[in-house]
């Protein structure tokens, strides 16, 4: 029992025997993000060595990161909120897959400029986290099953607005798509630009601001939250509101990518997004954990691809398996830190 | 006050109260409402010494998730969860199948039946794995299950080499699509699997032990029951029936698809365990109702199809279904929405008492 007031405040176990030095180490809230940080970098000097004659060292491959995975991260940082909130959002995979259709119908079918279709696609996704957000908080529900509900109601919604996919010829669409902003070593795409400005926005909101210190507590624990008079319901249903805005927004920036409306698109992304978390150091029970964590995460996760791309022999299924095992690491670590925490 | 209508009031209540009345009221209402669009909807036909019909059919097709859904009710009486369900029965038909394919003779029973036992064998391991990282390790279900689920599939592709692999066996072609005494062969499997749990959970005191598990871990352990076991050997329990679950779904097609095979099967039998009256938190489960919810979600299905709904609505349907039964089963939405209607009584001191499905939990037999 002594233990947990050891690790959690560091500066009196300044003893400087090598044992409390790890577990100050073991107890640093910092540790799951400084081992993703270190994996990314080990992983990209790997990379490098191997893969040197192919142009792996050009820096336009890094950028490709964030170009082919900026949806993730957008995703990924609103599925940080509601996990540092001690919830989970399994819908996100199926609001991302609904945007890129509903976007698709609504430019290509229907006509509308795209200047007025993203405010209200981004509306949508905004209000389906709400009303998730509204059900889990008033009638208390699992947020497990009530996102359960959403995931399936908005692919559903999908394929009621066509079975087919619709490709998107748009030319603002397109435009927009293939815009490439010169920086410096190499060029970045729109919606990597966005993914970062939003990144951005998360880490001040979350770290700098009443809202995020709410998210971090209610995480932490949701009594003391609530008996330090902390809007519980409110905050609650933000961050769930966050993660539908998040999705779509991810949608969004999918259909750019991809430029098309599928009703299969971004099946299972939820996984990808919550493994980004994970594998970023966000405690799966919420209340700590770093927005930089889960841009390391979806890094990480996105390295594993272009590796095995450069690859060439292995197949596509390593990327799935690579996921799990780092996904069980990460979690065992996590247990380990928070079981020296907690005891 | 006539005692003769208290009397039918009361009996009226024992029954409204019963907690299979409002999963077998849905069902039957799903029955009925394929009637006007397909008069000989209840119809069964012998034909070629087999029995066919509608009936008979919505029995076939949910025999996997009857099985998963199951399994799926004693991971959840333990407060548990298992995403993981998915990826083992894409497992388990990716190994038997590609097992009997590299056999000389697809038909030697022999060769399909070590085939089969490796096949469940892997499955049991990822249960044993899930139930490790969950009772020893202490990790949240919902995440320890995510691993195999995440890397299951990965796994499954791994071992069919990214193709889909078809076999043609016809002993293995027997325990999902064969039939055996004039009905589908599956449906054997289901009614002995369930009746073995029923008679393991209620004739025994393993349903006690995993509802105690499920109400409190914990002070479980300190009374002597080992908890750790029982959760392990839950996990060990489900991912069998999904493995069993898998290989009816290679063996009805013929074949094992890494990819596809028993994707989001998880979620529609965490949906059969919701709507059969289990609650999510653990502590109490009911088998006939996971059963019944089961049938509940494949008769769904058959309805749309067979109304002529368009078949994509699918999804949305079942969202539909989730969110009311979880606001139905919700005490504080029934307070705030019947209890505002005011039955005469406070809402708060109603809403204790209320789950209609909350049979005692200490209750054995059922």
């Amino acid at each position: 029992m002594s233990a947990t007031t050891k690790t959690r405040t560091a500066p009196e176990g300044r003893t400087a025997s090598q044992a409390s030095a790890i577990t100050r180490l073991l107890g640093d809230r910092r540790l799951p993000v400084l081992v993703t940080a270190a994996l990314f970098l080990a992983m990209y000097l790997t990379g490098l060595g191997r893969y040197q004659n192919y142009g792996f060292a050009e820096p336009q491959v890094f950028l490709n990161l964030f170009i082919d995975n900026g949806y993730l991260l957008v995703a990924a940082v609103g599925a940080t909120f509601v996990i540092m909130s001690g919830g989970i959002d399994l819908s996100v995979g199926s609001l991302i897959g609904f945007t890129t259709m509903f976007t698709a119908w609504l430019v290509e079918r229907q006509g509308l400029p795209l200047i007025v279709v993203v405010p209200i696609a981004l509306g949508v996704g905004a209000f389906g986290g709400f009303l998730m957000g509204y059900v889990i908080h008033n009638f208390e529900i699992q947020p497990f099953i009530v996102t359960l509900a959403g995931l399936f109601l908005f692919r559903g919604l999908c394929l009621v607005i066509s079975k087919e996919s619709i490709s998107i010829s748009d030319s603002t669409v397109s435009t927009l798509a293939q815009t490439r902003v010169p920086l410096g070593l190499g060029e970045l795409s729109i919606g990597a630009l966005v993914a970062l400005a939003v990144l951005a926005a998360a880490f001040y909101v979350l770290h700098y601001t009443r809202f995020g210190r709410r998210v971090y507590a209610i995480g932490g624990n949701e009594q003391s939250a609530l008996l330090m008079g902390l809007p519980l319901g409110g905050t609650k249903i933000a961050v769930y509101t966050v993660s539908g805005f998040c999705s779509a927004l991810a949608g969004l920036l999918f259909m750019l990518y991809i430029q098309s409306g599928d009703p299969l698109h971004a099946v299972g992304m939820e996984l990808d997004a919550i493994a980004a978390v994970v594998i970023g150091g966000t405690l799966l029970t919420g209340g700590s954990g770093y927005v930089i964590g889960t841009l390391f995460g979806v890094l990480v996760l996105g390295l594993i691809k272009s590796i095995i791309q450069f690859e060439g022999t292995l197949s596509s299924w390593w990327t799935k398996i690579a996921t799990g095992v780092l996904l069980c690491a990460f979690i065992l670590i996590q247990r380990a830190m928070t079981a020296r925490k907690q005891t | 006050m006539s005692t003769p209508s208290a009397a039918t009031a009361s009996r009226w209540r024992a029954l409204t109260h019963h907690h299979l009345f409002w999963p077998v009221a849905v069902l039957v209402a799903l029955l009925l409402i394929n009637v006007p669009f397909t008069p000989d909807f209840f119809a069964i036909k012998m034909t070629d010494g087999h029995l066919y019909g509608s009936l008979v059919s919505i029995v076939l097709f949910g025999s996997p998730l009857i099985l998963v859904a199951v399994g799926m009710t004693l991971v959840i009486a333990t407060g548990g969860i298992d995403l993981s369900v998915g990826a083992v029965v894409a497992i388990t038909g990716a190994l038997t199948c590609s097992y009997i394919s590299d056999q000389a003779d697809q038909n030697a029973l022999a060769g399909v039946f070590l085939a089969m036992g490796i096949g469940l064998v892997a499955a049991v391991v990822c249960g044993l794995w899930n139930g490790f990282l969950v009772a020893r390790m202490g990790i949240q279900p919902i995440i320890a299950t995510l691993i195999i689920m995440v890397a299951g599939r990965g796994v499954a592709q791994l071992i069919t080499d990214g193709q889909i692999i078809t076999i043609n066996s016809e002993p293995y072609k027997l325990i999902g699509g064969g039939y055996w005494l004039t009905l589908p062969f599956s449906i054997f499997v289901v009614a002995a699997v369930v009746a073995v749990t029923v008679a393991l959970t209620r004739k025994t005191a393993l349903g006690l032990l995993v509802e105690s598990v499920g109400g409190n871990a914990e002070a479980s352990r300190l009374v002597g029951i080992r908890s750790r076991r029982i959760k392990i050997m839950v996990y060990m329990f489900c991912a069998l029936c999904a493995g069993i679950a898998g290989l009816m779904i290679s063996s009805n097609t013929s074949a094992a698809d890494g990819n596809n095979a028993g994707l989001w099967i998880e979620l529609d039998a965490i949906l059969a365990v919701v709507i059969g009256g289990t609650s999510l938190l653990g502590g109490r489960f009911s088998i006939g109702g996971t059963v019944i919810g089961a049938l509940v979600i494949q008769t769904l299905t058959t309805t749309i199809y067979t109304i002529g709904v368009p078949t994509q609505t699918n999804l949305v349907f079942k969202a539909a279904v989730v969110i009311v039964v979880c606001l139905l089963q919700s005490p504080k939405f029934r307070a705030k929405v019947f209890g505002a209607k005011g039955r005469g009584k406070p809402a708060a001191p109603a809403q204790p008492a209320a789950p209609a499905d909350a049979a005692p939990k200490m209750e054995v037999s059922r």
